[in-house]
């Protein structure tokens, strides 16, 4: 079984990678591209039987620091 | 003054901070990141600079959860000193210690100077030998120094006289030009530029010594 972990930066966290992403896009004619967030996506291979709960504990403990990162788990696939 | 030097895989200023701390009086021993227990006696915990675990997932999050930095909390919440700076400082933050996180600098650049500091309040066992207002040089060397916190928490930082330095130029993007914090019971501090590496005259820089002398007065009876 495997979860997928995304980790964004919160809202109103400065993101300068992003910030940087979405000018070089812009340098390169890209056009109306009004904003670039860079997050990550963490893929956990699980044993079966593990429950959203424990990856949801997962993130709250490592996966993602909670004071300027938000996450989103999505089990299965 | 009896020091613990925490060491990671990746630390690199750990000898710095013995070497500051020695020449500050202080009776020092490295601990190794899996060891579980600090030395006996333990007056302060030293969190060092360097790229700890890599800085994989988040700087400082994996050495955060290392077996020794849950005896680092166990000794700040026994109203034991710790001191983290840089990589130290991240660590620090991760372990919930203290508060905000460090992201980013905003220009996305390493940086790597000596920047000026203004010591913003001297009532601290880490600034007692600086006086408020003091302006210092300290070097920076780091990627991910730009402090970030809640407004909420942001305040609590301010009315607490909790903010121990400012970037008199902030470099990094910093909120409110944060280059240092205490924590609530003002035993802990944690700073982005390295005291360490202007602590001895040889090194062209003197301005972080007087913060390593400041705590082994503090705790010469400890």
């Amino acid at each position: 079984m495997r979860a997928t972990v995304t980790v964004s930066l919160k809202t109103g966290v400065l993101d300068p990678q992003g910030e940087a992403i979405k000018s070089a896009l812009g340098s390169m004619g890209f056009q109306g591209v009004e904003g670039v967030r860079q997050g990550k996506v963490i893929e956990l291979d699980l044993a079966d039987g593990t429950t959203e709960a424990q990856v949801t504990e997962m993130c709250e403990k490592l996966l993602a620091n909670t004071v300027i990162e938000s996450y989103r788990v999505e089990m299965g696939g | 003054m009896k020091a613990a030097v925490l060491v990671f895989p990746g630390s690199n200023c750990d000898r710095d901070m013995k070497v500051a701390l020695e020449a500050a009086g202080a009776d020092v021993t490295m601990v190794w990141h899996k060891d579980s227990v600090l030395p006996a006696g333990t007056d302060l915990v030293a969190v060092p600079g360097g790229f700890s675990f890599g800085d994989y997932l988040r700087c400082g999050a994996i050495a955060a959860r290392s077996p020794i930095s849950r005896e680092l909390v166990a000794h700040v919440d026994r109203g034991g000193y710790a001191l983290g700076v840089c990589n130290g400082f991240q660590v620090l933050t991760e372990t919930g210690v203290l508060p905000g996180a460090l992201v980013q600098n905003a220009s996305t650049e390493f940086i790597c100077k000596t920047a000026t500091l203004r010591v913003e309040t001297s009532a601290s066992d880490f600034t007692a030998l600086y006086n408020a207002g003091a302006e210092i040089d300290v070097p920076i060397a780091h990627h991910e120094g730009n402090f970030r916190i809640d407004p909420d928490g942001l305040a609590a930082l301010q009315d607490g006289d909790r903010i121990a330095f400012r970037y008199t130029d902030t470099p990094n993007g910093a909120l409110d030009d944060i280059a240092g914090i205490l924590s609530a019971n003002r035993r802990v501090l944690g700073m982005m530029p390295h005291p360490e590496r202007a602590a001895d005259a040889a090194l062209g820089l003197t301005d972080g010594a007087p913060l390593f002398t400041s705590l082994a007065e503090a705790l010469v009876a400890a």
